[in-house]
């Protein structure tokens, strides 16, 4: 009985400093943020209740829902992309040839550039009248481009930019999961006269299955929450281009002060987050299969 | 060239049947060369450029440095304490490491092995503020700071990252794959269960604290939305809101800019190039967790 009793006390002792910030930092805001969408308040003076005048006003606020079309059309780009790409760079990474590792390196050295030096990097490389970018396309024939300048390219040039930056970490992923792989299985499927481009569809890629849903649900969540390489390389325009949801929730709550507006968008942004997760989820676990 | 030989099985494991082809360089070469330039150039271009003069930098089309212009490392320094920045972010990133391997490892014990009243549902509780991105929390906290009197200090940006949900995850799961005997012997012989933590369970724990050392290091390192809505003085500004402000005041300045990029940059760089391998078995472990 003093044994148990004891374990309370110490089971306590032992994670009452963690819950604690986590309460404080965690569920205490969570809850705020909701009271605050149902409120109207500029940081200063006492929050004012107006309902659902937030959400009402969300509703039918054309930026808004532009921003959201922005942020749709950015992670319905970036996502494939990583995605494939990655699978593509770690298939390529795992082949037994020379220099192999210095090849690793290359491809995960973007890891370890913060997204605010990526995006320094990026406004370099695609500055239209003197970057390497359109200066490289010039030598084919093509260009010049505004990029970040011009609204029609910069959502696409701020994909381009992004995914640099992401692909590296999902073929760090997938060359696990790749090495994973038991090379008997891949022997079998050879001997019984698989070709290379059936191993991999009937053998490799549905082994790889934990780590695509893994993945198209991490690069989804951060594609839906991107901010940093737009706020450095474009600030939300040229127009507006590329205000994406976080932009415009930044804008709102620490520009224009309102910040009841912007936890009614986090709140948006929260759900749909974890609508489209739980969607994800729900069709990767009828098609993923998990071994052992 | 002596080492060709011992190539040649290797790729014939995986470059096909015809064997003419395995005396040539493989075509894998052919795929990973672009591939790997194009992940390099950027970094090339931006020590380039840091190097040039202002004149070559607009150059079109673009041409070699024709030295080593430092002035613009000495220009940058002088137009932003990069120093300071870097300190600042040593400092953050350090105490939210190791507050995170401490206090996560504190309460992923308890988690993994103690039974206590209301274990369950804190650990679900837990586990569910995982899901919420941090737009969510981030207009309460500043409100929160700003009580705390913490606004545009260190203290803003170290506090709500003390600890994760996801360290405290990571370590009970791991907690839970050590073979208990061990623990129960130290507890026979006398040990507390802090002992036993700390003098047997965390010593056998060495990769799951490498894993939530390099993931807290990475997120605290990099972390920019949370520091530009925290810091508005230079002197407490971390790294990447330094370098974003840097650019905000010399946005045209290319080699200027390059020069405060490529000190920027590199701690990390180099901390990735030394630590390579555990980087990735990191990334690699935390994706497979998650």
């Amino acid at each position: 009985m003093r044994l148990i009793r004891s374990e309370h006390g110490t089971g306590w002792l032992f994670v009452l400093p963690a819950a604690l910030l986590i309460v404080v930092f965690g569920l205490v805001p969570i809850g705020w943020s909701l009271l605050l969408s149902f409120q109207s308040s500029d940081f200063v003076s006492p929050p004012k209740w107006v309902g659902l005048a937030n959400y009402q006003a969300l509703r039918d606020d054309p930026e808004f829902r532009a921003a959201i079309v922005r942020t749709l059309v950015y992670t319905a780009l970036f996502v494939p992309i990583v995605v494939l790409g990655g699978l593509a760079v770690a298939v390529a990474l795992n082949a037994k040839v020379r220099f192999i590792s210095i090849y690793r390196t290359a491809v995960f050295v973007p890891v370890a550039a913060s997204t605010v030096a990526t995006a320094i990097i990026f406004n370099w490389l695609l500055e239209p009248t003197f970057g390497l970018v359109n200066w490289a396309l010039g030598l084919v024939g093509l260009g010049p481009y505004g990029f970040f300048q011009d609204p029609d390219q910069a959502l696409a040039a701020v994909v381009v930019m992004t995914s640099w930056g992401w692909i590296g970490f999902n073929a760090i992923i997938y060359l696990a999961a790749l090495q994973g792989i038991p090379r008997e299985l891949i022997e079998a499927a050879t001997i019984d006269g698989a070709g290379r481009f059936a191993t991999f569809r009937r053998i490799t890629w549905p082994l790889l299955g934990p780590a695509t849903l893994f993945l198209v649900v991490w690069a989804s969540i951060n594609a839906l929450q991107v901010f940093d390489e737009i706020y450095v390389s474009t600030r939300g325009g040229p127009l507006q281009a590329t205000t994406v949801v976080v932009f415009y929730l930044y804008q709102q709550a620490f520009q224009f002060f309102a910040a009841g507006y912007g936890a009614a968008i986090a709140y948006v942004l929260f759900v749909a987050i974890l609508v489209l997760t739980l969607i994800q989820l729900w069709i990767g676990n009828k098609r993923v299969h998990y071994t052992s | 060239m002596t080492d060709q030989a011992i190539e040649i099985p290797q790729a014939a494991a995986t470059s096909g049947p015809s064997r003419r082809r395995l005396r040539w360089p493989s075509p894998w070469h052919l795929v990973l060369i672009p591939v790997a330039l194009v992940m390099v150039t950027p970094f090339a271009w931006m020590v380039m450029t840091s190097i040039q003069t202002p004149e070559e930098a607009r150059h079109f089309p673009p041409v070699f440095p024709s030295g080593i212009h430092w002035q613009n490392y000495t220009e940058a320094l002088a137009a932003a304490p990069f120093g300071r920045f870097f300190f600042n972010t040593a400092i953050v990133t350090g105490v939210t490491v190791l507050g995170n391997l401490i206090l996560c490892s504190l309460a992923g014990y308890a988690f993994a092995r103690f039974r206590f009243f209301g274990r369950d549902v804190l650990f679900v509780v837990i586990l569910a503020t995982l899901m919420i991105p941090f737009q969510v929390v981030m207009i309460p906290t500043f409100l929160i700071m700003r009580h705390l009197g913490l606004i545009d200090s260190l203290g803003a940006l170290i506090l709500p990252n003390l600890v994760t949900p996801f360290g405290i995850f990571l370590m009970r799961q791991f907690f839970r794959t050590l073979p208990i005997e061990l623990e129960e012997a130290a507890r026979i012989d006398g040990c507390s269960r802090l002992g036993t933590l700390f003098r047997i369970v965390l010593p056998l724990s060495g990769p799951a604290l490498a894993t939530l050392a390099v993931i807290t290091f990475l997120y605290n390192w990099n972390d920019f939305l949370w520091p530009l809505v925290a810091i508005q003085s230079e002197e407490h500004m971390t790294l990447q809101l330094g370098l974003s402000t840097f650019q905000g005041a010399h946005s045209i300045e290319w080699t200027l800019l390059m020069a405060g990029n490529v000190m920027g940059v590199l701690p990390m760089l180099l901390a990735f190039l030394l630590a390579q391998r555990q980087f990735v078995r990191s990334i690699a472990s935390a994706g497979i967790t998650g």
